[in-house]
């Protein structure tokens, strides 16, 4: 195979990479049978609450530290995940010293009942049954949507884990079952028997972190304090729910020191007009390019469309977590992507004039420019490089977006370009001179 | 056009805005906003007219929040200005305004601790001096071959000039939209003030890689007149490269969500600026350090 018949074919070929990049990239213009992948949103974009919490680990030997963090982070999660959020994020920060935890919840509604959960103590709760009357007129609301948040079928009680004295495991009658007993306080001992002589026949729920564990029936009005819990444990998870029950608080305190709510609506809006945005500035620069540098620029087009593809294939693939400064940051990458064009393009105009014929004047403005587009790109990319490093997560999205837009374009830019040339092998006419805007 | 023989007129022009901005951020300071001073924003909408700012100010009044602004937002929206809140505060200053319009949408709020706030200005000092660092270690690098009629370093500095030129001005403009527009400064500003530190340098570079090309082509030809070749040739590039950066920035400034707009305005004077001078400014620069040198 001749060298120009394989360079035709390795530009068809990144033709159809870049359609189908952007049948990937954009689902609604594209074909059905490519896989669908969502893009992930910020919780700016998507609606949603950051949470920062500070740990506070002074009461704890420096050793234990780590370990206790880790702890913290995994009854957090276990509550978060209560919420049924979508890939909620809890992560342990260290910062200056300071433990810190961050918790990222997309698209609650409830925020406050969120932040209430996340912060308190573990919390056990008996909870009576809700008449029969209330409980239809909710299960109605919310089978079309509403009142979601409220539990159905039992009513909070006054009585929770703090009237709780202990709480150990013990094995039932039959030696198999594993039971949780309580036993409560003076307070608690005379809420829990009012509780359960209001309640004989009726099911008494106990609710741990806001799920019902164990629903038993009343028998009898209960004096002394003592009650039972038997869920369906393994001996495992009884010791564990003894172990946070008796401990009686997050292993570690926390307070939070900065919170940032986005309502989905305001999100949403915000994401729309980022992409029209996006689409205009595409839009302007094609024409720009495609005006100014004639034939060269529509091909510097073609490339720019297939890094735009490409990007937002990679943000899919990644994912990249999407905010609104990094669809910024995006949206600046196509305009410094024909950078690289813009500088091969004045060459080639320079070397015509200087005499040279048309494929040598396209090899050399090949040829040379790198090092100057390397040079030039550089500083950008070490402040990408740095903004990503220090910046907050606000900053990062920019960062990363910027940081690989620039990488990406400065390749795509130059061999997707030369390619096309190549491909088409002009001849040195009056016609070429003049699509070359010389 | 004969770039370096205007250069004075250049030099004043710069040096006046230089000065104003400068002046404007000793006299008025930077206009941080919460991300940097703690404190919270709180952006509802009401189902109504909005109530007016006496009444939400009094009925505020029995919380202590610091000192409250309020602002106008769209036709049914309030921003909330105050110091920072825990989460029970939050709850209760929400369910006081509820009095008045059952039907508030709370569309944003954040709130930052001041331990916070002060991390993030130590943390964006820390980058802005990180970033300097580098370009001028990277421009030594790019440069050390130089050396005649002027030496290596000297671009560096040179560049570095611009650079600080490139970012007082749009400091400066932001420090003037603190003062009488009431607009803040968050932690996108700084990155934007970065990323035009980052094309300050690009251009600057591109028109002395040019020179530094030139040089070794005319070997021995007067410094003025390849200055002012190289500028010529690379000029066409310098301003279609900052044209199509302009034109998704304005895009992004006019269409654009409303979280980044003042991050795009940052950006497009950034821009401007930044091409102006490293064609105005600082290959003149050159020019004039090397007649001083040779005197």
């Amino acid at each position: 195979m001749s060298q120009s018949v394989k360079i035709r074919i390795i530009a068809i070929l990144l033709l159809t990479a870049g359609l189908f990049a952007g049948a990937f990239a954009l689902p609604k213009a594209g074909f059905s049978f490519l896989p669908e992948i969502p893009y992930r949103l910020g919780l700016d974009l998507q609606g949603g609450t950051h949470l920062l919490y500070r740990a506070d680990v002074s009461g704890i030997p420096s050793v234990d530290v780590a370990e206790s963090m880790e702890g913290l982070r995994d009854v957090i999660e276990r509550r978060v995940n209560a919420f049924g959020v979508s890939e909620p994020v809890v992560q342990i920060e260290e910062s200056r010293g300071e433990q810190r935890l961050i918790v990222e919840l997309a698209g609650v509604r409830e925020i406050s009942e969120a932040i209430r959960l996340i912060g308190e103590t573990p919390f056990l709760e008996f909870r009576t049954e809700r008449p029969a009357e209330e409980r239809q007129a909710i299960l109605d609301a919310q089978a079309t949507g509403g009142r979601l948040g409220e539990d159905a079928y039992f009513i909070a009680t006054e009585l929770t884990g703090k009237y709780l004295k202990r709480a150990d495991v013990q094995y039932g009658q039959t030696g198999i079952q594993v039971l949780v007993t309580l036993s409560f306080d003076e307070e608690g001992s005379l809420l829990f028997e009012n509780l359960t002589e209001q309640n004989i026949g009726k099911q008494l729920a106990i609710y741990l972190d806001g799920l019902p564990i164990s629903a038993p029936v009343v028998q009898q009005k209960i004096t002394g304090g003592q009650a039972q819990i038997s869920g369906n444990f393994t001996l495992e998870e009884a010791r564990d729910l003894v172990r946070r029950l008796n401990s009686g608080a997050l292993p570690v305190p926390i307070t939070l020191v900065s919170q940032q709510s986005v309502e989905a609506s305001l999100g949403q809006a915000e994401l729309a007009r980022s992409l029209n945005a996006g689409m205009y500035g595409l839009l302007a620069v094609a024409l720009f390019m495609v005006f100014w540098y004639r034939l060269p620029g529509l091909m510097a087009v073609f490339a720019l469309l297939i890094y735009t593809a490409l990007l937002l294939v990679i943000f899919k693939l990644v994912p990249v977590t999407l905010t609104a400064a990094g669809v910024a940051g995006f949206i600046l990458s196509i305009g410094m992507a024909v950078d690289a064009n813009i500088l091969i393009f004045e060459r080639f105009r320079e070397e015509m004039k200087a005499g040279r014929t048309l494929a040598g004047s396209i090899e050399e403005g090949f040829g040379r420019a790198w090092a100057s587009i390397r040079d030039s790109n550089m500083s950008s990319i070490i402040t990408a490089f740095i903004l990503y490093w220090f910046g907050t997560s606000l900053i990062k999205g920019f960062a990363l977006t910027l940081g690989l837009g620039v990488v990406v374009s400065m390749f795509s830019a130059i061999t997707i370009t030369r390619t096309f040339f190549r491909a088409l092998k002009l001849p040195d006419s009056k016609m070429t001179r003049f699509l070359f805007g010389i | 056009m004969d770039f370096i023989a205007l250069r004075k007129i250049f030099y004043t022009i710069s040096g006046a805005f230089v000065l104003v901005s400068g002046v404007a951020l000793v006299v008025w300071g930077l206009p941080l906003g919460i991300d940097f001073t703690g404190g919270s924003l709180m952006e509802l909408e009401f189902s109504g007219s909005i109530p007016s700012q006496e009444m939400v100010h009094n009925q505020l009044a029995s919380f202590s929040l610091g000192e409250v602004q309020i602002q106008q937002t769209g036709e049914r929206g309030i921003i909330i200005r105050m110091r920072d809140l825990d989460e029970e505060t939050h709850q209760r200053v929400l369910g006081s305004l509820r009095t008045a319009d059952s039907n508030i949408l709370e569309k944003r709020f954040v709130s930052v601790g001041p331990v916070i706030g002060g991390e993030l200005k130590r943390r964006a000092v820390w980058a802005l001096v990180l970033v300097l660092v580098m370009i001028i270690a990277y421009i030594a690098v790019a440069f050390r071959h130089v050396s005649h009629p002027i030496s290596s370093w000297k671009y560096g500095v040179v560049a570095i000039i611009a650079l600080i030129h490139d970012v007082v001005i749009p400091t400066g403009l932001f420090v003037y939209l603190g003062q009488f527009h009431g607009v803040e400064i968050n932690a996108l500003f700084i990155s934007a003030l970065l990323t035009i530190l980052g094309f300050s340098v690009h251009d600057t570079i591109v028109v002395f890689d040019r020179v530094r090309e030139n040089l070794r082509k005319h070997n021995g030809a007067n410094f003025k007149e390849t200055v002012n070749v190289s500028i010529r040739e690379t000029i066409t590039r310098s301003i279609n490269t900052s044209l199509t950066l302009l034109f998704v920035l304005l895009t992004l400034f006019f269409f654009g969500g409303e979280s980044t707009r003042y991050f795009s305005l940052a950006l497009i004077v950034g821009t401007v600026v930044g091409v102006y001078s490293s064609i105005f400014i600082a290959s003149p620069l050159l020019v004039t350090w090397q007649k001083w040198s040779s005197k």
